[in-house]
């Protein structure tokens, strides 16, 4: 498949498909464990607390595996290509705004992990998971989109906004990129079923149908 | 005779300064990461990937073979 021929992009212009697609399956995941918790709290049943963390789970995992990718491209095309030192890289608001939102989701797995009773452990993180999915679009969202950054998507940068802006991405791109986020993110729903049915067995006693 | 070679080696000498900032411009780091229009790095990206999503099922499978054991 061919590709648009970029400066220092080159041909890591590929790599939309797998860095991009694993936050858009996270946050396809993280909405889906949102919704779970708020289905938990208007009626307390634990399955929909299973639900709600194994997708938490999965989408941090994604997130963190966007994150790995981000730097591997970053460190090829940021760096030296654009005279980036590895300062001005750590200043990044997109990487600080993404690494606090994941480390909110950490906290989410570190509170899950402090309770012995599981009705206050499921009612507590279930609340918990509607705050961080909140500070989800600010961090990620929203701030990268303000303040300068390399990262596409900043005021005046030459890339544009691909992400939310669909005339910014070429149509031979689009050809493989959407396709890609349908069967990244089935990947991870798929992953989150598994552990989800075997959380449900492990749990067979505690869920009253 | 004499002189053309003179003339010849001038020549050369004189396009010797453009070869040596020819080879100065081309100058880049990390090789290989930076070869055949940096394809490796997604070559990279897809292994960061794959070895991720490998540890994590492994963890699942972990997990898998705890409960069986827990049952019988």
């Amino acid at each position: 498949m061919d590709v648009p021929r970029l400066f220092i992009l080159n041909e890591t212009i590929r790599n939309l498909y797998f860095h991009v697609c694993m936050w858009f399956g996270m946050m396809i995941l993280f909405t889906t464990s949102f919704v779970y918790s708020i289905k938990y709290l208007r009626g307390f049943n634990l399955r929909n607390d299973i639900f709600a963390h194994n997708f938490a789970a999965v989408g941090s995992f994604l997130g963190i595996l966007g994150y790995a990718t981000g730097t591997i491209w970053a460190n090829y095309t940021w760096v030296t290509d654009q005279g980036q030192s590895l300062g001005s890289i750590l200043k990044e608001p997109k990487l600080i705004g993404a690494a606090i939102a994941l480390l909110i989701y950490g906290a989410y797995f570190v509170l899950r992990g402090s309770f012995t009773d599981i009705d206050k452990k499921a009612r507590i993180s279930a609340v918990y998971n509607i705050f961080a999915f909140a500070m989800l679009f600010p961090s990620i969202w929203i701030i990268p989109r303000l303040v300068g950054s390399l990262h596409p998507g900043a005021p005046g940068s030459d890339s544009g906004n691909p992400a939310l802006n669909f005339n910014d991405i070429d149509s031979r791109l689009r050809m493989v990129f959407y396709p890609a986020i349908i069967g990244w993110t089935l990947l991870a729903v798929w992953i989150a079923t598994l552990k989800i049915r075997l959380q449900l067995i492990k749990d067979k006693s505690l869920i009253n149908e | 005779m004499n002189s053309s070679i003179y003339r010849l080696l001038f020549t050369v000498f004189c396009l010797m300064p453009g070869v040596f900032s020819y080879a100065q411009e081309k100058a880049e780091m990390a090789d290989t990461m930076r070869s055949n229009g940096k394809i490796y790095v997604v070559v990279a990206v897809c292994l960061t990937i794959l070895i991720g999503l490998f540890i994590y099922v492994f963890m699942v499978d972990r997990k898998v073979s705890r409960l069986e054991k827990g049952k019988d």
